[in-house]
């Protein structure tokens, strides 16, 4: 009885480990003669951040090979080498090592969230490796690490560009509506610290849960607070569609913002009719097809969004962007440093210099590791179902 | 003011109800095996995603609730019979420890076959609020609550009244002594996992308007099932439905009077309390050595 219970557990436990913690293997280039350029890449392509780590692990894939097809890189092939850290930062950690250790990689890019990245910095910054992070909050980049990069917005540009367009309409005072979630938290610590600086009155300061089904009591709290003008939701996933649920619910005739967070097809797939009005800052990926011609972004965010739907089927996110984003800022510099010398590689990487990207035009200098401006971000509205630029 | 009250009250109601339903399959599992089943919410979420996959493809929402509901049952069964009832003998930890494993693994698959989004299914009835007294509420609460009133109400005539029904309860004062008077002690596990999968995708479907689905909706929702059903006495039906609205409540008067930081504390603080008085919950039995 012992024997086959312990054989019960045993398959057991092999079953999930293999379904679930299922590392996706090395992806190496073709072997060419020359020598090649070896990107490293962490992302969290299962578990928790999966929806983030998914899309940045196949397009890394798929313009790793687009770029070896079409002969490398200064004639060098690219050898990409990606890790799943599952979500997990200890994870991260310890294959960030294994790329600086074993791999040998000349840049990192990767860490798809805060938590992973600042798992990996410690080792990128003693190693000397140049690592292009992307995940969002300020911290990664403030201060300015020698080693460290990254390329999505942060949640401090989303609370300016929300507090910009707050008083364009002549709005001073704002409910905040925060998740628990380390995005929702740090999102609100620069809500409050932007606020402050741009003379924005906080009147109400709640929090919700990641998974909560239903917010309807803090929202009554901010639909019985008579000086609220409006109401900014800082969070990911399904947690702010359920929020405008119970927003229209309640009949809150508030103006809505959300974050940068929910700024993809889905949420107004979920939300449905309540997501009309929404307003969110977002970058033009997102909104492609309705930049104008003159934009610099427009042809590369039309251009990425056909490759990424033709070969995934799946609608583009403005995450695989990062990872787009990521790559395409490490290889330039690998072209002007000549080489994949790692130290002249990362000056090469800080000196990006108008770089039009997916998230925006990207100018790097020794104090800004990031390199976009709140001109990156446009603020939309939904609009009978899909984003509306708003003038 | 009383509007305020009100609302906070028709929050808590809903959430409860859905605790309750989850709650509830806790302690029919518990009542036949004496297994502490966090799989549970695994089952809500399969009823969940199924209803809302297949609705999407064009299947009618009832045909779509009832295979989820069936696939979760064979699902329920199938973890019955693979996973704890070939491990019968062994301690209580292990057999719990097993159902977490197993609702790691049913995840695990459910992302494979539906992948990691958000689905969304559409309200039963529209959307439009109802406005009671200044408070209002979604339709969908209403069926939410309604149905977990009805299964209620059928799961206690069933074992009232049906000979499965009778088996089941008399399998859970005794497990010897049943099988000494002729009760099938594996089948009735067996149904209980049956049984309580059947409860747990009913629930998923009617939720899911609300709280959207996705693979992981069942482990929060699993979670509190089972705050609800310790709360009640484990393993007492009435009790688990009591504890589920209790707790539902607790959060939303916590969140709106407290603070919405806490919410989760009010529940589990609560938890904390009772089983700190009342070891064995609101409604349960004091538990007796026999010699």
């Amino acid at each position: 009885m012992r024997k086959r219970l312990l054989a019960t557990i045993a398959v057991t436990a092999v079953t999930a480990v293999t379904a679930l913690t299922a590392v996706s293997g090395l992806m190496s280039g073709a072997a060419q003669a020359a020598d090649p350029i070896k990107v490293g890449a962490i992302v969290s392509a299962t578990g928790p951040a999966s929806f983030l780590g998914d899309p940045e692990k196949k397009v890394l894939e798929l313009y790793a090979d687009r770029i070896n097809k079409a002969g490398g890189v200064d004639g060098r092939p690219l050898q990409l080498t990606i890790y799943d850290d599952g979500g997990a930062a200890d994870k991260a950690a310890s294959f960030t090592k294994r790329l600086i250790e074993s791999d040998g990689v000349d840049v990192i890019v990767g860490g798809t969230t805060t938590a992973a990245t600042m798992a990996a910095v410690p080792l990128v910054e003693r190693a000397g490796v140049p690592f292009i992070s992307l995940a969002g909050a300020v911290v990664i980049v403030e201060p300015v690490k020698k080693w460290v990069f990254k390329t999505p917005h942060t949640d401090r540009m989303a609370a300016e560009k929300v507090m910009e367009d707050m008083k364009k309409r002549g709005f001073t005072k704002l409910a905040l509506l925060s998740e628990d979630s380390g995005f929702g938290k740090s999102g609100r610590d620069q809500t409050l610290a932007v606020a402050k600086e741009r003379g924005i009155e906080l009147v109400a300061d709640e929090t919700y849960g990641a998974k909560d089904t239903d917010v309807t009591a803090q929202l009554t709290k901010v639909k019985n607070n008579a000086a609220a003008q409006a109401v900014l939701v800082f969070g990911l996933g399904q947690g702010p569609a359920v929020v405008t649920k119970n927003y229209r619910q309640l009949g809150i005739s508030l103006p809505l913002y959300q974050s940068h967070g929910v700024a993809s097809k889905e949420y107004i797939r979920l939300a449905g009719g309540a997501a009309e009005g929404v307003r969110l800052p977002a970058a033009g990926l997102v909104v492609a097809a309705q930049l104008a011609d003159s934009d610099p972004q427009k042809k590369v965010v039309t251009e990425f969004t056909k490759v990424y739907e033709d070969s995934f089927n799946s609608e583009v996110s403005t995450f695989a962007g990062h990872a787009y984003d990521g790559l395409m800022i490490a290889l330039d510099a690998v072209k002007r440093a000549g080489g994949t010398d790692k130290a002249k590689l990362r000056d090469a990487i800080e000196q990006t210099k108008g770089y039009v990207g997916t998230g925006g035009t990207v100018t790097m200098s020794a104090k800004d590791h990031m390199g976009l401006t709140l001109d990156a971000f446009h603020m939309v509205e939904v609009k009978q179902g899909d984003w509306a630029l708003v003038k | 003011m009383f509007a305020e009250l009100l609302q906070y009250l028709l929050s808590g109601l809903t959430i409860g109800a859905i605790y309750a339903l989850a709650g509830l399959g806790f302690s029919i599992i518990y009542n036949a095996s004496h297994v502490i089943n966090f799989a549970q919410g695994e089952f809500i979420m399969i009823g969940g995603m199924a209803s809302a996959t297949l609705t999407a493809s064009g299947v009618p929402l009832p045909l779509a609730i009832m295979i989820g509901c069936g696939g979760a049952m064979l699902v329920g069964v199938l973890v019955a019979k693979f996973a704890v009832e070939r491990a019968r003998n062994a301690s209580t930890v292990t057999l719990i420890i097993i159902t977490i494993g197993a609702s790691i693994f049913l995840r695990g698959i459910a992302e494979l076959v539906w992948g990691k989004d958000f689905k969304r299914l559409d309200a039963f009835s529209g959307e439009t609020p109802i406005q009671i007294l200044g408070a209002s509420m979604q339709p969908q609460s209403l069926w939410v609550v309604g149905t977990a009133g009805v299964l209620i109400v059928a799961i206690g005539l069933f074992f009232a009244r049906t000979l499965t029904g009778k088996a089941i309860l008399a399998t859970s004062h005794n497990r010897l002594a049943a099988q000494l008077v002729g009760i099938d002690v594996k089948r009735v596990v067996l149904a209980s996992f049956a049984l309580s999968a059947a409860l747990g995708a009913i629930g998923g479907a009617v939720v899911a308007p609300i709280t959207f689905s996705y693979t992981e909706m069942g482990i929060m929702l699993g979670l509190k099932g089972f705050t609800a059903a310790v709360l009640g006495g484990l393993g007492h039906g009435p009790g688990a439905v009591a504890g589920g609205l209790i707790v539902g409540i607790a959060e939303a008067l916590g969140a709106g009077y407290i603070s919405s930081a806490y919410k989760d504390a009010v529940a589990f603080v609560i938890i904390l309390a009772v089983l700190l008085f009342m070891p064995n919950g609101l409604f349960g039995k004091r538990g007796t050595e026999r010699v």
